[in-house]
């Protein structure tokens, strides 16, 4: 029996969280973009998994950076 | 007409025949009078490649006939050997007797492709007649073989694949024409066009060696005509029908690996249908993706000190071959009627001209002035290349940007392009030989583009670490400091003559009897500019408002208060200066750096310098100081070894003895280097390899050290030498000997000259830092080829998102900080000018 991780108490996992609805189309208009133009993220990705994100769904990495201090990604389940 | 799509499939010889001009009945070429025979294959209704004669088909001459393909019956068919695994796929997936898809149709509705699946699995009935299958195996590239080792013919595999029914091909996604066309029956015969034979000076023809192969493939076919016809025996027709399979297969590939390669006469394997595309000088990468082009030129490059970053010399003999086409209105009309007047001999003179009817016109000494009075608005003028206009300048490999930069033209006398010596660094050329391409842009939206977008002054700062890329280079920085330092007192009279070499005439007023260098290199530094920072030079360890030695670098309202310029000012990355000036604007930096160097290097004449052996001569006291170190140095590596070989050295965490002692001697004999760089720094006085080294324009300390105190150890991969014969380097030392000496140490200094030992060691090192060179630009070269293919479509939309060719986000932001790091400071955000006011 393997012990359960907690993947986001790594300090080389980014934030990851769920997009609501609303943020989505929001995200999608802002920029005139179908969501099949996200980039990907699989279901069975480990993060993916930890959240709970069904196919459809987006997800906001929050990275740090150096020169922009946080900077947003948007990976969407497929 | 209107073009509404392209499909790609295969040719049915029912196409075969319609686009054919005519059948091809004859092996024989010419007849002997040397006209083309009528049915061969270089028949006249195929096309012209020779000028003078008109084709059969359309009537056309060389140029505007584009050829005309014929068609060769096959006595018997035989595979195309490029789809041998597609036959073999079919051929599976299909009943061998009533040729009906080995599976239900229900069952093949889910599955994408159904080819695929269907020959993976192995069916022993068919599901429609219920004939029990055979055994099928293909060997690359044209045998199929059933049962117990029988061999398919091509017309067995042929009606099989005839008796597949059209639904049936529908359903198993066939695409592209009916699976029979992929057996040969009508081979397309290309027109001469594409296998044009080349005359040679002695009159003999040569043909191509597609000709070749077609002949070889027409001499077979009728034999085997022949000997079907005579009734020959069963296994003599096998053989040579196998023998026209060869032929065919050779013809569109001949690097087949299971296929000896077909051979020209000379023993070189022929270059055929597949050969054409591929590779390096293929149609893909030879002739679409790269092609030659017009109104380019390339030459040796040599410098100029003298000439603008921004400018590139074009010598005369180029600059009236190269044109640029001007329109002709009310404005120039004069100025290009004497352009024309002076015809294509004279310098600023016209190659053609273009009426606006579209007749092109050469110039020509007899009709210049014909053309002159004629000419008029709405004209095209091709003129030569003149001063100011834009080109383009590269070198290749072009592995930057700045690979690529647009220059103004300066037209030169000689032979060679000529460039500042502060661009190199972005092409990464020198003078030893290094050819350059150079391109004009033929409209003026594209010399605009270029002058906009890849002017060299919009380059200076590199993308790669946001640092400038062009900037003061070896004698640039000499220059600088010899100028810079306290006690430069220039008089007048010279510092007339160095402001007149910088064009800056209008600052002589203001110069007094006399003048310190530190106030004339004021005069090139940008109004408002304020900085202070340490030089390259500096050795004290002063506070930076009370060093009185040069150290520090403190500049007020553009002027140069106290410190010397040298690479820490002017040298690439480190060149704060520079880096400055570059924030204050693209063309106060390539004024700066324009005038920077043509000051510095007038000074440079001016003073003059020199290098003499002499140069790295050390004191008796220097030199027996560095003896002393050296063989203090043996003395402890001798004492470490025998300490090994007593057992008293532990092994640490991961390390055997031996390898525990090997970093002790690395780290001694490295230590023992660096105190005699430092006996070296503190007994050479101030001569000029010093200046060099101490400013950052050339060589350091470690080169003065190996030169005047000793070498030091010499390495391979990473370890002291330990190559070469069982156990020892050299059979000159006992087996098992790790001295110092035994183990590439040289205790000799490149001045005193080297033992035989010393030689060769440094001769095994030397050898291995040129291994590695060029090793490492192979590997880069075609891991950059790699990259740029994979990333070439990326692009930044306005909204400043990274998409690719489907407009799918690649980054949310370019860079994902959104920074162009050739506008930032080091890749972060320009706060240098913040400091400056």
């Amino acid at each position: 029996m393997q012990e359960e991780i907690n993947i986001f108490t790594s300090r080389l996992v980014p934030k990851h969280e769920l997009l609501p609805e609303d943020e989505k189309i929001q995200l999608l208009e802002n920029f005139g973009i179908k969501s099949k133009q996200l980039p990907k993220i699989m279901e069975e990705d480990p993060a993916a998994k930890a959240l709970g994100a069904k196919r459809g769904d987006v997800i906001r990495i929050t990275r740090n950076s150096p020169t922009a201090g946080e900077y947003y990604y948007y990976r969407i389940v497929a | 007409m209107t073009l509404k799509g392209i499909s790609f499939g295969i040719l049915s010889p029912k196409m075969i025949k319609e686009m054919s001009a005519m059948k091809i009945e004859q092996a024989e070429l010419y007849d002997p009078d040397g006209f083309p025979i009528e049915g061969g294959i270089s028949d006249l209704r195929l096309g012209v490649v020779s000028p003078g004669v008109r084709c059969k088909t359309c009537g056309n001459s060389v140029g505007s006939c584009l050829g005309h393909f014929g068609h060769l019956e096959l006595t018997k068919p035989v595979i195309n050997p490029l789809y041998g695994k597609k036959i073999y796929i079919i051929l599976r997936s299909i009943c061998w007797k009533c040729s009906r898809i080995l599976a239900r149709d229900e069952d093949l509705q889910q599955t994408r492709s159904p080819l695929v699946d269907l020959s993976k699995k192995k069916i022993n009935k068919c599901p429609h007649c219920g004939t029990k299958q055979k055994e099928l195996s293909f060997s690359k590239p044209t045998t199929f073989r059933e049962g117990a080792n029988t061999e398919l013919s091509p017309e067995q595999v042929r009606q099989r694949l005839e008796n597949i029914t059209d639904e049936d091909v529908t359903t198993l996604k066939i695409k592209g024409g009916r699976p029979e066309w992929l057996i040969i029956t009508l081979l397309p015969v290309p027109p001469v066009t594409v296998r044009p034979s080349i005359t040679l000076e002695t009159g003999e023809r040569s043909e191509d060696d597609l000709t070749h192969k077609l002949v070889d493939i027409i001499r077979i076919n009728e034999r085997l005509k022949k000997n079907l016809e005579l009734g020959a025996p069963d296994f003599i027709i096998a053989d040579i029908w196998e023998l026209l399979q060869y032929h065919v297969s050779t013809y569109m590939d001949n690097e087949i690996s299971t296929l000896p390669p077909a051979r020209h006469r000379s023993g070189r394997s022929l270059r055929t249908l597949v050969q054409r595309l591929g590779k390096k000088d293929g149609r893909f990468r030879g002739n679409l993706s790269g092609k030659r082009v017009n109104f380019s030129a390339r030459t040796v490059i040599s410098p100029d000190p003298r000439i603008s970053l921004n400018e590139v010399g074009i010598p005369q003999e180029i600059a009236q071959e190269l044109t640029v086409p001007v329109r002709v209105n009310k404005n120039n009309k004069a100025h290009l009627k004497k352009i024309v007047e002076a015809g294509s001999t004279k310098y600023p003179g016209a190659n053609y001209v273009i009426r606006p009817d579209g007749v092109r016109k050469k110039i020509t000494e007899e009709n210049k002035k014909e053309i002159e009075s004629e000419i008029d608005e709405g004209y095209l003028i091709e003129r030569h290349l003149v001063d100011g206009d834009i080109v383009l300048f590269n070198r290749q490999p072009s592995l930057h940007r700045m690979s690529m930069m647009a220059h103004r033209a300066k037209i030169m006398p000689y032979r060679t392009m000529r460039l500042n010596i502060t661009v190199t660094t972005p092409y990464n050329a020198d003078f030893d030989g290094d050819e350059m391409n150079l391109h004009v842009p033929q409209s003026e939206e594209s010399q605009v583009e270029a002058e906009m977008l890849m002017l060299v002054e919009n380059h200076i700062r590199s993308p790669r670490y946001g640092y400038p890329i062009i900037c003061g280079k070896q004698d640039h920085i000499t220059g600088s400091y010899l100028l810079t330092r306290s006690g430069t007192r220039l008089d007048r009279k010279t510092a007339a003559m160095l402001l007149m070499d910088i064009g800056m005439e209008d600052k002589i007023e203001e110069v007094g009897d006399t003048i310190s260098g530190k106030e004339l290199f004021s005069f090139i530094l940008p109004k408002g500019l304020n900085i202070s920072y340490r030089s390259s030079f500096a050795s004290c360890k002063c506070d930076p408002e009370e060093c009185t030695h040069d150290g520090w670098v403190v500049i007020k309202n553009g002027r140069l208060m106290k410190g010397v310029i040298d690479e820490n000012s002017l040298g690439e990355m480190n060149g704060k200066l520079i880096n400055v000036i570059e924030h204050m604007g693209t063309e106060t930096a390539r004024d700066f750096i324009d005038k920077m160097a043509r000051l510095s290097l007038a000074y440079l004449y001016k003073h003059g310098f020199s290098l003499s052996v002499s140069d790295q001569d050390l004191s008796t006291r220097a030199q027996n100081k560095i003896r002393e170190i050296i063989e203090e140095c043996e003395k402890k590596a001798d004492a470490m070894i025998k300490k090994l070989q007593e057992g008293r050295i532990k092994p640490l965490p991961g390390l055997t003895p031996r390898e525990v002692l090997e970093g002790d001697l690395q780290r001694l004999t490295n230590e023992t280097s660096k105190m005699a760089a430092e006996i070296v720094k503190a007994d050479l006085p101030l001569n000029n390899a010093v200046v060099m080294a101490r400013t950052g324009a050339r060589g350091s300390y470690v080169n003065l050290t190996q030169m005047c105190g000793f070498v030091g150890q010499e390495s391979l991969e990473g370890e002291r030498i330990n190559r070469g014969f069982t156990n020892r380097t050299l059979s000159h030392f006992e087996e098992g000997e790790i001295a110092l000496k035994a183990r590439g140490f040289v205790d000799h200094s490149y001045k005193e000259g080297l033992d035989p030992f010393d030689f060769f060691f440094d001769a095994m090192n030397s050898r291995e830092n040129l291994m590695d060179k060029s090793l490492h630009t192979r590997h880069s070269g075609y891991m950059e080829r790699r990259l740029v293919n994979a990333l070439q479509d990326l692009h930044v939309e306005y909204d400043l998102t990274v998409r690719d060719s489907h407009n799918f986000i690649v980054q949310f932001v370019a860079g994902e900080d959104g920074i162009d790091p050739s506008k930032s400071d080091g890749g972060g955000i320009p706060l240098v000018l913040l400091d400056s006011e």
